[in-house]
């Protein structure tokens, strides 16, 4: 049977709810509320988030003293970088790492077969900025709760600094990059939840790859060239390395501009892609007992 | 409730269309056993199962219409292809003149789903933030907003609970803490899958108050689903009947009794008390009941005025009753005969 047109329902006479004015206001309104809405919820878990930021810092911790020990047999340094500076590097990658958390692939599979996603496909704005402005939100409370966590890393390890306004500066800003790239490089792998189920062996592949070729297992450069080189077309240096450089490396002011340029561009290309594949993706979404 | 009292709108053209909408979805199966599985590593066996074939109808502006079926039936698929969760396999569908699945920002800020066995709301915060977050989601304006919320947690009664952490809440709290949420943004057209669903008596009839309440003053769409059929009898005016995805019956209450409510309940109580007419009253009707002279008939309707008139001719009666089946009677009557419209 051939469906006949549908007819078209008019404008209602009265003024029904909905959105008002659209734009970049509103949209900060709702990051705003949102990361408020976290905080309040990620301040009442405040013990827990502290346990697990402490169950962290092992994993720089060990790295810590793995390379320190390494530079001071080899005369103080490896490769150029002092002791101190593999104190200053490790104690910034536990804020960077922490920074970087953002909504797991694995979670996707949940939201999926769970029907999660269907609460935030019913609201009138792409789900991707509620993951945003949400963990945005958390990160304020991480931020707060590491501070204490440095000082005491500090007063043990003893760290070198060669800290600018530039790079403070630079660094604020690279952190929220790092989170950005991270977040829609996460959300580009979650997607393909969409399609299979069997998503492990793609996510442990590409956590692999990133421990290497981020700056999170070493230093990028105490790479290989090739390495370096291979990383360099990724966005992992964006997300680990170059915010760890900015504060405790010793870029100077066109490298920082270099590095915060690359973070932008990866933005970009990240939000494109995630445009991109979004129609696509939620066409599969069966809300299965959601 | 929000808004005040807002005259009942007339939008004239149909709310909700819907024409042959159909949604399958690949189902993998397999035997049970150790040998089923690895035969499934070469080729995975899969099924196509239709859960919606083919369904349409129309819903008026205003109007409250309750869909009705069996589990798996394919109401909640239904639902959720009209709110734009999923996409059609085939079909047409138009909901205040958008296509769903379109999502576009501007149809979902006019529809809402309450779903009663899901959560939308922060779970660990009191729901006052979710409803804060909502605000910005639907960028309402602020003072709109609190008067509207207060409005709808007064109306529910809630107004202890708003303070308290979802998770801490009943379900049934919990419920009425959601509903409020999703009607913030004052939705033009309501999707309420099992709104009841788990609550007791008491907490079932003051959602149904809001509900009716709601439409009669804002002239709001309700297409509801519910097992309820208290639900249905209070809020609707139109029910459609779905099941293995397809609709049997698309009308009125009041038509499908007719339709479908082909014996009505003659209860005689007789004078003579010990007597033990059951034998003689098989004339009548089919006796379902028969004691100390209470007699319980099932008779086909256009019969009914004759019976009770031959009865009360015949014997000595202390009273009779003529009654209507219940509507889950009646449904599920529908059901079983599985009746076209």
């Amino acid at each position: 049977m051939t469906a006949a047109p549908l007819t078209r329902a008019p404008t209602p006479t009265v003024p029904w709810g909905g959105p008002g004015r659209r734009g970049p206001r509103h949209l900060l309104d709702f990051y705003l509320t949102t990361a408020r809405t976290a905080i309040a919820e990620q301040f009442q878990y405040r013990a827990a988030n502290y346990a697990y930021m402490i169950g962290m810092v092992v994993e720089p911790v060990v790295y810590l003293v793995v390379w320190t020990t390494v530079a001071k047999a080899e005369g103080g340094a490896v490769g150029g970088v002092t002791a101190g500076d593999f104190v200053a590097y490790y104690i910034v990658w536990t804020l960077v790492r922490n920074m970087n958390i953002v909504f797991t692939p694995y979670g996707w599979e949940e939201r999926i077969r769970e029907g999660h996603f269907s609460a935030l496909l019913l609201r009138p704005m792409h789900p991707l900025h509620f993951d945003l402005a949400y963990f945005a939100g958390w990160k304020v409370v991480v931020i707060i709760l590491w501070l204490p966590i440095a000082a005491l890393l500090s007063l043990a390890f003893h760290p070198t600094f060669s800290l600018t306004w530039a790079r403070a500066g630079a660094f604020v800003v690279a952190i929220w990059g790092a989170y950005l790239v991270r977040s829609l490089v996460l959300w580009l792998l979650g997607m393909l939840t969409f399609w299979t189920t069997r998503v492990s062996a793609p996510f442990e592949l590409f956590f692999t790859l990133e421990l290497l070729l981020s700056g999170r297992l070493v230093p990028l450069t105490l790479m290989p060239d090739w390495a370096q080189s291979i990383a360099a077309w990724t966005p992992f240096p964006s997300t680990f390395g170059f915010p760890i450089d900015t504060l405790a490396g010793n870029l100077d002011g066109p490298e920082l501009a270099r590095g915060l340029g690359v973070q932008l561009l990866w933005v970009l290309i990240g939000w494109g892609l995630v445009r991109l594949t979004w129609p696509r993706a939620v066409r599969r979404y069966a809300a299965v007992g959601g | 409730m929000p808004a005040g009292n807002v005259p009942r709108v007339t939008r004239g053209r149909p709310d909700v269309e819907v024409q042959q909408l159909r949604r399958t979805f690949q189902v993998a199966e397999r035997d049970a056993g150790l040998v089923a599985a690895l035969r499934g590593l070469g080729r995975r066996r899969t099924r196509e199962v239709t859960a919606v074939d083919g369904v349409s109808f129309r819903v008026d502006p205003g109007e409250v219409v309750g869909f009705l079926g069996p589990n798996g039936a394919g109401k909640t698929t239904t639902l959720k292809m009209l709110t734009g969760l999923l996409h059609p396999t085939a079909g047409e569908a138009r909901v205040l003149d958008a296509v769903p699945w379109r999502r576009e920002p501007a149809f979902l800020a006019r529809i809402t789903l309450v779903m009663g066995n899901r959560n939308q709301l922060q779970w660990d915060l009191p729901a006052l933030d979710s409803y804060e977050m909502n605000r910005s989601i639907y960028r309402l304006p602020p003072a709109s907003f609190r008067r509207d919320r207060d409005d709808l947690v007064e109306l529910l009664g809630i107004g202890d609970l708003v303070r308290k952490p979802v998770r801490t809440l009943s379900l049934g709290e919990r419920m009425k803490a959601e509903i409020v949420g999703a009607l913030l943004h004052q939705p033009q057209v309501l999707f309420l899958d099992e709104p009841t669903l788990g609550l007791d008596l008491v907490m079932q009839r003051r959602i149904r108050t809001f509900l009716a309440e709601y439409n009669r003053r804002r002239g709001a769409t309700i297409l509801l689903t519910s097992h309820y059929m208290a639900d249905v009898e209070a809020l609707c005016s139109r029910v459609l009947l779905i099941d293995t995805g397809r609709l049997l019956f698309d009308g009125s209450l009041r038509a499908l009794a007719d339709r479908f409510q082909a014996r009505q309940t003659v209860t005689v109580t007789l004078a003579d008390h010990a007597a033990d007419l059951s034998g003689q009253m098989s004339g009548y009707g089919e006796v379902v009941q028969a004691e100390g002279g209470r007699v319980v008939l099932l008779v086909e309707r256009e019969r009914t005025s004759a019976v009770a008139g031959r009865i009360l001719a015949e014997h000595r009666v202390d009273d009779l009753t003529i009654e209507d089946p219940s509507i889950e009677d009646v449904i599920e009557r529908a059901f079983a005969g599985g009746a076209a419209s």
